[in-house]
């Protein structure tokens, strides 16, 4: 059945949406990913929750003018006009009072969203209400979907891949630096607002499948995972869209697999699964590689005092640095140094040593500032310069480096 | 209170103020109700060295950044090189202080530098081999070639700074403004850094830098510009850098020895 499912083998309807999701991930991987880098991911959960009363306002008054309340694109301008107006209060409230974006953002969100529940209940008293099926802009509804819904995603998502081709240059610049950005002479406030702009677009394109609530988690995992793979905003941009898309499709296909599956939820859980693959096996970046590095630093420190005790014959009590000398063949069970081990102990013992006069001397500062306690020497300083710190040292000659 | 501005925030016909890289007429610039730069004029020698010095909170940092149009002032006007700043925006470098953007940024060094390219490139201009190897030489010049691939979360502070200056220069500007670029670097970089500016002064490039350090004005700098809110000082440093001005600059807050021993420094 998934395997059907994964190949658009379960009909038209599901075809459609399956399309429409992949399409959608897409723009909203790309375009939240502008938002992550700006630090201002939050924003998006205000303009969705800001589409609600256009939604509505939308489908009294086309009914009011005697038409089909229930018209997409009547409802998605509608959408996208209180969604606008959400933004600039936000913009306003951030700009000229002293409420932080969190406060304005909450502020924004919670009354719009109040705004939009209100009407929706008046729609539900009104006589064309009953069947509008409004509620499914909240958690998004596949279940009727039309060509010419799909073709108004494809279209929408295509438009906004655009402009973020137009714009990417100028909404990394004042992502990263803002004052520089200023100092060049962009308008920060504009290109914020187009960012916004787009994130909007991206979000009224998506009620249809996700949902207002939802949404902004497809505009969120995908930059985040992103992140954990990569250190180049471009692909980042890129990965993120990858992502989105991905997690759109097989999002679709899994919810179109098995009766009674949400569409919308099942998408966001697909991105999550991709989030939390990331977070613990990305290299560098992922939980299990940061869990790996510090052993491996903390194994380096033990074998390093280790070897230093066995240099100083002081008794050695740890029980992890016994096991690191033992395996590496520095020490016997009794924790006795063995001929190799006495031998890198006298080294590491003369790398202190080394180290201090290197640390004391101005003229090796580079090198000095390298100094961790771990490294050896002549991984930092010539053969030559070795000599010459030795000759500082004194004593005795001929201790291999 | 305005009255007090000398010029009324106007440039009126001053002779020579289009030779000026930079020139400020009454310049005020508030945060909330307190002005943090209030009504100073500033004009600025062509290719000369030029310090901003102040205490802290003394509208050092403002008077560059409204200067710049990055914070918008209350009245006043600026002209850089006798035209309007919008007009001259490509012959203005700005170094930032480093402090002010997220190093976790997923982005490398040579990107950063790529960044003082953006008017060249324009919105959809292709990046190529020859913006490379120019963002390539800047880094060089500022001894940070080898680091071109690094992501910038994995430089010390120092090498941040000059990877800022990298970018300035990747502009070709002729004018360069930089803010406490010298604040909290290592030796190294101190020197790689005024190596760098003084390089752009024998170019015949104007530098106006926000410094922090009293210690070594004299042996950086052809001019000073004292401030603390207004202007208290201006003109070549043996002139405007005296103990008398820098005890008006600093009042009470720099010791009473330390103006003594600078103005022994200063014979």
């Amino acid at each position: 059945m998934i395997g059907d499912a994964l190949s658009l083998q379960l009909g038209y309807n599901a075809t459609l949406v399956a399309i429409g999701a992949t399409l959608l991930g897409i723009a909203a991987g790309v375009t939240g990913t502008f938002l992550f880098l700006r630090k201002r991911a939050l924003v998006s959960d205000a303009i969705s929750h800001a589409t609600l009363p256009g939604v509505c306002l939308a489908f009294i008054i086309m009914v009011a003018l005697g038409g089909d309340g229930r018209n997409l694109v009547g409802l998605l301008a509608g959408s996208a006009v209180s969604a606008w107006i959400g933004l600039l209060c936000l913009s306003w409230l951030t700009r000229n009072t002293r409420l932080a974006e969190d406060a304005a953002i909450g502020s924004v969100l919670s009354v719009f969203f109040g705004l939009g529940i209100v009407l929706l209940t008046v729609i539900q008293t009104m006589g064309s209400g009953r069947q509008a099926g409004l509620e499914g802009f909240l958690l998004g509804s596949t279940a009727g979907m039309l060509w010419s819904d799909a073709m108004v995603i494809a279209i929408g998502g295509a438009v906004t891949l655009a402009l973020i081709l137009l714009l990417r240059r100028p909404m990394t610049l004042v992502a990263f630096d803002p004052e520089y950005a200023a100092a060049r002479g962009l308008q920060v406030d504009r290109v914020d607002l187009a960012m916004m702009g787009l994130v909007m677009a991206v979000t009224v394109v998506g009620l249809k499948i996700v949902g207002l609530i939802l949404i902004v988690a497809l505009l969120i995992i995908p930059p985040v995972t992103a992140r954990f793979w990569t250190e180049r905003s471009d692909r980042v941009v890129l990965l993120a869209g990858l992502i989105g898309g991905f997690s759109g499709y097989v999002g679709a296909a899994l919810s179109a697999s098995a009766p009674n599956l949400p569409t919308g939820p099942i998408i966001v859980l697909v991105g999550f699964t991709c989030f939390a693959i990331s977070l613990f096996l990305a290299p560098n970046r992922g939980v299990l590689a940061a869990v790996l590095r510090h052993l491996r630093f903390q194994r380096r420190v033990h074998l390093r005092q280790g070897l230093l005790a066995l240099a100083q014959a002081q008794p050695i009590y740890e029980k992890l640095t016994l096991r690191l000398l033992r395996r590496a063949g520095f020490a016997r069970a009794d924790g006795v140094a063995t001929e190799t081990g006495r031998a890198r102990a006298a080294k590491a013992l003369r790398d202190e040593k080394r180290w201090e006069v290197v640390r004391a001397d101005q003229s090796h500062e580079a090198a000095a500032a390298l100094y961790d306690g771990l490294r050896d020497i002549e991984t930092v300083l010539t053969r030559d310069q070795i000599a010459d710190v030795d000759a500082r040292i004194g004593g005795p000659q001929g201790v291999s480096a | 209170m305005l009255e007090l501005a000398s010029t009324h925030g106007v440039i009126p016909g001053e002779t020579g103020l289009e030779d000026s890289p930079l020139a400020i007429r009454g310049l005020t610039v508030s945060y909330g109700q307190k002005p943090a730069v209030f009504s100073v004029d500033m004009t600025v020698q062509p290719g000369a060295m030029t310090a901003i010095i102040g205490p802290n909170g003394a509208g050092k940092s403002t008077l560059l950044k409204a200067a710049l149009g990055i914070v918008k002032p209350l009245s006043g006007q600026v002209q850089v090189y006798g035209k309007s700043l919008n007009e001259q925006r490509g012959r203005i470098a700005y170094v930032p202080q480093r402090a002010s953007v997220d190093w976790d940024f997923p982005t490398r060094v040579i990107d950063v530098v790529l960044m003082g390219l953006y008017r060249q490139l324009g919105l959809l201009g292709r990046i190529r081999g020859q913006h490379k190897q120019r963002a390539t030489r800047c880094l060089d010049r500022v001894g940070m070639r080898d680091f071109a691939d690094r992501q910038i979360g994995q430089l010390s502070g120092g090498q941040q700074q000059r990877v800022f200056l990298a970018r300035a220069l990747a502009q070709d500007a002729d004018l360069y403004l930089l803010d406490e670029p010298f604040a909290g670097v290592d030796a190294a970089t101190e020197k790689a850094i005024i190596g760098v500016l003084k390089s752009l002064r024998e170019e015949g490039k104007t530098v106006v830098v926000v410094h922090h350090d009293l210690a070594t004005v004299t042996e950086y700098f052809d001019n000073v510009f004292l401030i603390n809110t207004r202007k208290v000082a201006e003109g070549p440093v043996a002139e405007a850098f005296t103990a008398d001005t820098l005890q008006a600059t600093y009042g009470g807050r720099l010791a009473t020895a330390q103006v003594d021993q600078l103005a022994r420094a200063l014979g």
